[in-house]
């Protein structure tokens, strides 16, 4: 008889319990390193440059560290004056010494070929910098004691509160005052946070405007797509199969082809505006402006996107059992009240799911508003763009992008708690 | 089926040994690379046995800083205006050009003294003078538009305008356009109250701009209807005009003269073929040439007297040219100081306008 409580073991002796640890071990690592490719490559491609980004929006070495283009070589700058900036508290009127430092750190630059992103890094926040540095810089070599008198010789605006509260900013790499920035919000002389003026606000109100209008987009998507969806459901497959051609069409031709196809089509000459004027709807002189504007984005990006509302609704209507609604209104439901109460309801998943992705792609929209939006049809993805390409103020385009995300984040927040993300099927 | 292996495999070998030899020269597209491809690339190809590979933009200098900084830099040469030239030099983005490689004028002036002011920098060459003009299409215009005021003008003169997006250049139209003369554009601009009246002449048209971004857009615009006149870089239109047949008539009083200048990015791939592009193709005749495929005005002063015909072979070149005198009365030459610095902040407010 074998005692009990001695743990049971295998026929080699070792501990159940351990063997089969083992065994499950072998079977996960087994596992993990199938999927380990995949893993990798979501690291590498979407967690590791979404990482960079919000490390980008915080971190802009401009002020503090040189990098040598040609070999990499790191050399920290304006370090005379950022030791001038920890010794003395923000709102200190700067001094013979604070000059003196940044007269030093100007010399260095020049060796280092470094005013002009020097002065870049400045000019993102305080405008009209970047050429008194480069214009410094040439000459700091020959300026003479005191240097306070021979800086503002030089261009009185080295006495501008403003922009050394900017430089004391800018001497720290890790900054939030980008994400003031992307929030219209500025730092004023003494350092306290303040709103910019009236004609330089723009980001919220895009952020605004893009919420607003990827909402109305999704709504319109929504209203097209349901009726479509809903006969490809129900009529004969050789029919719907057909009409299914239709709605991935669209899906399968270019972006760009879509977009130029919508500005032909809705121009002031275009094929629209043309055919009501051939009819006599409207005169020659009364055209209506559909395109350049945001009835042009709205119009576009409904179309580009419906496909993705149409093919989720689609998903969840084809299983429908029709005989749920013909039971209903067997037990005397009139037919509105068979959709709203029994056919409606099983196909909120397919519009939870069509919603969010169309809202989704929607806010990070980029290309057809640049092409049709004009002036008002403009996303916030338009001006990340702006910064990324153009402007090449990468760290304001970060944090532009990363309350684009925090914003998207908080909103599927709220969807999981209204809606509940397990109640959605893509298909 | 071995036997095209092979000779895929001989091409392959051959496209390699050929790769050794090639140069990649970025530039804005449209009828401006094809006149470069014809003038500077083709000939250049034939003499030194050297491969162009012509790549386009809307705006070459947009792309360098993020190629630099990934360290993956694909362009050997880039065409940038004058403003990005100096703003990526001064950032460290841009090779340095020693100006003694660029070959003499043919009676042996310097090339220091035969590029025209301003045209020799520490890291780009240019090559040519353009401008930007407005023009309208004379079929949808009524009567003859003459002055910047006109284009502002939708009262007299009714239709859509198109603008290039962005500050640069339509802030100066908009206060020559309110009647300030050109030489105290840049004045004004400096201050607020011109900037603020820059905007709010803007403000009188807001609602009949179309807004273009690339170059070939405006010769499409104005040929479609879809706007009476537009700015335009000026041999767009005279392309599409001369070249194409279409009815567009340039203005020229408050054109704003720039350059276009040929530049290295930092780490270019191909350093030592780029510097031997960008001297053949900004000596005497290739520059001259350059000026019989497009109105864009050589960067040289001895290319002048070789500027002769169109391409077409009937169209003198000379008046259609931004530097002819005539077309200089009231001219303002691009301040590229004044860019280089308040480009971020007038372009943050100029978005902020839009976006109202």
């Amino acid at each position: 008889m074998a005692d009990i409580s001695a743990p049971l073991t295998t026929a080699d002796g070792k501990p159940l319990k351990a063997a089969l640890a083992s065994a499950q071990a072998r079977a996960r690592r087994r596992a993990f390193f199938l999927v380990l490719p995949l893993l990798a490559f979501v690291l590498l491609t979407f967690v590791a440059p979404i990482a960079q980004m919000l490390h980008r929006s915080v971190h802009n070495p401009g002020f503090t560290t040189h990098t040598d283009i040609g070999s990499g070589e790191k050399t920290p700058i304006m370090v005379n004056l950022r030791a001038w900036f920890k010794e003395n508290p923000p709102g200190t009127e700067p001094d013979e010494a604070a000059y003196e430092a940044l007269v030093k750190d100007l010399v260095v630059l020049r060796e280092l070929k470094a005013p002009g992103s020097v002065g870049t890094r400045i000019n993102y926040e305080r405008a009209g910098s970047r050429s008194m540095f480069t214009k410094a810089a040439r000459r700091a070599e020959k300026l003479e004691p005191p240097y306070k008198e021979a800086m503002l010789d030089l261009d009185e605006d080295w006495a501008d509160p403003e922009l050394w509260q900017v430089m004391r900013g800018a001497s720290s790499a890790y900054t939030f005052n980008f994400y003031l920035a992307a929030l219209d919000l500025a730092r004023d002389a003494d350092g306290s946070i303040v709103s910019v003026d009236e004609n330089r606000q723009v980001y919220v109100k895009l952020f605004t405007r893009t919420l607003l209008l990827s909402l109305l987009i999704t709504f319109l998507c929504f209203l097209l797509a349901y009726p479509i969806a809903h006969l490809l459901a129900t009529l004969p497959l050789r029919h719907s199969n057909l009409l299914m051609i239709f709605v991935l069409l669209p899906f399968w031709t270019s972006l760009l082809v879509r977009t130029t196809s919508w500005i032909v089509l809705l121009q002031s000459q275009g094929v629209v505006n043309d055919t009501l004027v051939a009819t006599g709807i409207l005169d020659d002189d009364s055209r209506i402006q559909m395109i350049y504007n945001q009835t042009g984005t709205i119009i576009a990006m409904t179309h580009i996107l419906l496909p993705f509302m149409v093919l989720p609704l689609y998903s969840v209507m084809r299983p429908i059992n029709p005989s749920y609604v013909r039971a209903a209104r067997s037990l005397g439901a009139t037919s509105w009240t068979a959709f709203r109460r029994i056919y409606f309801p099983q196909t909120v998943p397919g519009i939870g799911a069509g919603a969010l992705l169309v809202f989704i792609l929607a806010v990070g929209y980029y290309i057809t508003p640049a092409l049709v939006g004009g002036a008002n049809g403009q996303l916030i993805s338009n001006l990340i763009a702006f910064h990324m390409t153009k402007s090449l103020n990468w760290s304001l385009a970060a944090a532009l992008a990363a309350i684009l995300l925090g914003g998207i984040l908080v909103l599927y927040w709220l969807y999981d708690r209204l809606v509940g993300i397990d109640n959605l099927k893509l298909g | 089926m071995k036997k095209t292996l092979v000779l895929t495999t001989a091409l392959t070998g051959l496209a390699f040994a050929a790769s050794a030899q090639e140069v990649t020269v970025m530039s804005w597209g449209g009828a401006y690379t094809k006149s470069q491809v014809e003038a500077y690339h083709k000939p250049f190809t034939a003499e030194f046995g050297i491969s162009v590979n012509s790549v386009d933009a809307d705006n070459p200098a947009t792309p360098i800083k993020a190629q630099v900084e990934a360290g993956n830099v694909t362009v050997d040469v880039a065409d940038v205006e004058f403003s990005d030239a100096v703003r990526l030099c001064d950032e460290g983005l841009l090779e340095e050009i020693d100006h003694s490689i660029l070959p003499p004028a043919p009676d042996g002036t310097p090339a220091t003294e035969d590029f025209i002011e301003g045209a020799l920098q520490d890291c780009a060459v240019a090559n040519i003078v353009w401008s930007t003009v407005y023009a309208y299409n004379t079929n949808s215009v009524e009567g003859t538009p003459m002055t910047m005021a006109d284009f502002f003008d939708t009262e007299k003169f009714p239709g859509k305008r198109g603008l290039r997006k962005s500050a640069k250049a339509t802030l100066e139209m908009a206060l020559m356009g309110d009647g300030v003369p050109a030489s105290e554009v840049y004045d004004l601009l400096e201050t607020d109250e011109g900037v603020d009246r820059a905007f709010a002449k803007l403000d009188t048209i807001k609602d009949d701009i179309v807004w273009w971004e690339a170059g070939a857009q405006p010769p499409q615009l104005l040929a479609d209807g879809e706007v009476a006149m537009s700015t335009a870089y000026n041999g767009r239109i005279f392309n599409a005009a001369v070249g194409e047949g279409q009815p567009f008539e340039i203005v020229w009083d408050g054109q704003i003269l720039d350059f276009d200048l040929f530049v290295i990015p930092k780490g270019a791939p191909h350093k030592e073929e780029a510097l031997k592009f960008i001297a053949f193709a900004t000596d005497t005749q290739r520059l001259a040439d350059q000026a019989s495929w497009i109105s864009y005005g050589p960067a040289r002063k001895s290319s002048g007297a070789l500027v002769g015909l169109y391409s077409d072979g009937k169209t003198e070149m000379a008046p259609h040219m931004p530097t002819a005198a005539e077309n200089l009365t009231n001219a303002l030459v691009n301040n590229f100081e004044f860019w280089v610095d308040r480009d971020a902040e007038l372009n943050e407010r100029f978005n902020a306008w839009l976006a109202n």
